[in-house]
């Protein structure tokens, strides 16, 4: 039985965090109503392998040619609180291109689009919890929230885990980025430790000789073994 | 303890990877739960998702969890869930211009409450947009049942905001539709658990 203590979401940033103007408006003001976990809450989506095509993990090689950009490899494990792999669940996500340009079509920075690119990939872990995804490094790209405001380098990632209770929607960004120290989305998670968990770090091991650098993001959802109870 | 990642906001970007309907890229969610094999009534949900200033939000992305008519999760730790039943229960929408989203579905059974109880019919709702961290988690109930009076989850809510909960029931062309708005913050803020 797996059990999703209180305590974990501390690590999330609040809803409401002055830097980033756009949370002012759109964050409960109202006290959250404390629940008990019931069948609804501790049951959820379930995807895996069945969900993902052929292909959808390269995001190299969804189109004609290949995009510009530094070839990467993004990896790492999906793991519960207790550092078990959380196996064949569906991680989805989606970037910038190398120029810093979204293909969306709400996102007018005068970067250029790719045409060999469009940036979102997933995929489903392994036994192991393992994934991994081959993309371009994504480059930082500016936004209106304040004066000169640009956001790190950043991948979004989509996960679902066990349950409802492990949804989770996140960024992870790239070792040593100088906006690191600008950025209300990053800096809205004020615990040193916490931040660091969505801070990707360099990894030689796997990188590919004479193809791509390697970068490794473990990804920790909520959820742990129930502890027997001590008399 | 290691901790957990941290949330970050969706941004207003996430439609060509969570909902590509638009992109070249293939789509594996959508706003329509309905399967061939799901019985019970086919009903449509629909609102609005609005910030502080009564303003519709156009770059949320909303998602649903519910039971089938019989109350069963497709899920494990649900024992009775049914493995080969095609219906999931899970949908996946983003918001409109307007703010709006809709789901097509059928109407979910009693689930299971804690104690040994029972929960009046309902759908959970998960809400992510720009501009929000973190996501909120509410629940749908529905304003034609009876078992909402004996929720054990609504009678956690004080009295004055359940209404923000509860799925008006009305009819287009013979069809049900709730309407379910989502109002983030100010006058009428949904009822948002912590959970």
């Amino acid at each position: 039985m797996t059990v999703y203590p209180k305590e974990s979401l501390e690590a999330f940033p609040p809803y409401v965090f002055e830097g980033y103007r756009s949370t002012v408006k759109r964050s409960p003001r109202k006290p959250l109503v404390v629940i008990p976990h019931t069948l609804s809450e501790l049951t959820g989506p379930v995807y895996g392998h069945e969900t993902v095509h052929a292909g959808d993990e390269d995001l190299t090689k969804q189109h004609a040619g290949e995009p510009l950009g530094e070839r990467i490899v993004v990896h790492g494990r999906v793991l519960d609180e207790d550092g078990r792999p959380v196996p064949d669940t569906l991680v989805e996500i989606w970037q910038a291109n190398a120029a810093g340009r979204y293909i969306h079509v709400v996102d007018q920075h005068p970067a250029p689009i790719d045409p060999n690119f469009t940036g979102a990939g997933r995929t489903a872990t392994d036994a192991e919890g393992r994934y991994k995804f081959v993309t371009v490094k994504p480059g930082a790209y500016p936004w209106g929230n304040h004066g000169n405001a640009w956001r790190p380098a950043h991948i979004h990632f989509s996960l679902f885990g066990t349950s409802f209770l492990s949804r989770l929607v996140t960024q992870m960004y790239f070792p040593g980025d100088p906006l690191f120290e600008f950025d209300p989305i990053y800096g809205s998670v004020t615990d040193p430790k916490a931040r660091a968990r969505m801070v990707s770090s360099f990894d030689l091991e796997n990188t590919v000789p004479n193809w791509a650098l390697a970068y490794r993001f473990d990804i920790v959802l909520r959820g742990r073994n129930q502890t027997p109870m001590e008399h | 303890m290691a901790g957990i990642t941290p949330s970050q906001t969706v941004g207003p970007y996430f439609h060509y990877g969570l909902m590509p309907h638009d992109y070249d890229f293939s789509e594996v969610f959508s706003n329509n739960l309905v399967t061939p094999d799901a019985s019970g009534e086919r009903i449509r949900i629909e609102g609005r998702v609005i910030d502080g200033d009564g303003q519709g939000i156009n770059d949320s992305l909303v998602e649903i969890w519910q039971a089938d008519s019989a109350g069963r999760y497709a899920h494990s730790a649900d024992r009775r869930a049914l493995p080969n039943a095609s219906f999931k229960g899970f949908g996946r929408c983003d918001t409109d211009k307007n703010g709006a989203y809709s789901f097509e579905t059928i109407k979910p059974g009693a689930v299971p409450g804690p104690n040994g109880g029972a929960q009046a019919p309902h759908i959970g709702m998960i809400v992510f947009s720009r501009g929000m961290l973190r996501h909120v988690y509410t629940r749908i109930y529905f304003s034609d049942e009876a078992k909402n009076e004996a929720d054990p989850i609504l009678a956690l809510v004080p009295a004055e905001r359940r209404t923000t909960l509860i799925a008006k029931r009305g009819d287009r062309n013979g069809q049900a539709v709730y309407t379910f708005d989502v109002r983030l913050q100010g006058d009428g803020e949904t009822v948002f658990f912590d959970i």
